[in-house]
């Protein structure tokens, strides 16, 4: 459906409330995606655009989308760190919309980290 | 850069971060006259008077950081278009930022992804008031999320999560609907 006004946008609200409760993720994570100019140029938008399509496709909740500014290491640009609540920090780079999907599909939904990507982990 | 949609995001990261509540963005074209005009107004803690004449330096940063390359881009871009940047900022009143481009200017990027570039800025802060403007030839949609999200009943960020998809649709067809209604416009059309 093409959404053109508020009422097709309110309709698509008053959808989603009548489905049962969202699904949850494995643990509950916090996303940082990387938005200083330099993420911002390398492409962080689309990454960023991805992992909020992701998360609504799948209905996921408690997942915190955030942002930070520049960490110097803006050649891996995009980057994403995924945090889980008991501390393991997991930070990707290079990042694509596409490897953004699969970050969340992979590693959200089901756990497991992607290591080809991963530039530097913390337990 | 290549478009002036992620110019927009990066100002308001700025914006943002700068601690305001509410941030204007407004994007003027004129078809005519030529000019395109991009403003981006918050209020946010401000600039004093010695870090207002710095803004333009990409080596210089009020942030705690090393380079601030996001002003200086911008300004850079305006001037190599025909046109100039300016700031004007206050202690404690906020900033405004406006860019004016030569319409028509070889070099002008294109507009580029609106939408996504507000769907991030809405997914990212959803207590900051983005109100958005975009005028060609006098033909205009605007948007201030705080109504938005009442309008939409949106309570929590699980609510938001679920919808923001949706509301860049919502955004793009507006976006769309302007282009028509404004006349088409290439943007690679010389007049």
């Amino acid at each position: 459906m093409k959404i053109k006004t508020i009422e097709d946008l309110k309709k698509i609200k008053e959808e989603a409330q009548q489905k049962t409760a969202l699904r949850e993720g494995v643990g509950d994570y916090k996303l940082v995606v990387y938005m200083g100019t330099c993420g911002i140029a390398a492409g962080a938008r689309g990454v960023m655009s991805a992992i909020l399509e992701e998360i609504s496709k799948r209905e996921l909740k408690n997942i915190i989308v955030t942002q930070a500014g520049c960490i110097g290491l803006c050649d891996r640009e995009p980057l994403v760190g995924v945090e889980k609540r008991d501390g393991e920090k997991i930070l990707y780079g290079n990042l694509t919309p596409e490897k953004a999907r699969q970050i969340v599909a992979s590693h959200l939904v089901n756990g497991q980290i992607i290591g080809d990507w991963v530039v530097s982990a913390q337990q | 850069m290549k478009e002036i949609a992620l110019h927009v995001l990066d100002l308001v990261e700025n914006s943002a971060r700068a601690g305001a509540k509410k941030v204007r963005i407004a994007i003027i074209e004129d078809r005519k006259q030529n000019f395109f005009k991009l403003v981006i107004e918050d209020n946010g803690r401000g600039m004093s008077q010695e870090v207002l004449e710095k803004v333009k330096d990409p080596f210089f940063t009020g942030q705690h950081k090393k380079v601030g390359m996001g002003v200086s881009l911008l300004a850079q871009l305006a001037e190599q278009c025909g046109g100039y940047l300016e700031v004007d900022s206050e202690e404690g009143r906020g900033t405004k930022v406006e860019a004016i481009f030569r319409r028509d200017h070889i070099d002008r990027p294109p507009m580029g992804d609106i939408p996504e570039t507000l769907m991030v800025l809405l997914a990212l802060y959803p207590d900051l008031e983005v109100e958005f403007e975009h005028v060609i030839d006098g033909s205009r949609w605007m948007m201030n999320s705080k109504e938005l999200f009442q309008n939409l009943g949106i309570k929590g960020s699980n609510d938001l999560g679920l919808l923001l998809p949706s509301i860049r649709d919502w955004m793009a067809s507006q976006e769309e609907n302007l282009l028509l209604k404004g006349g088409k416009i290439d943007e690679n059309q010389d007049y």
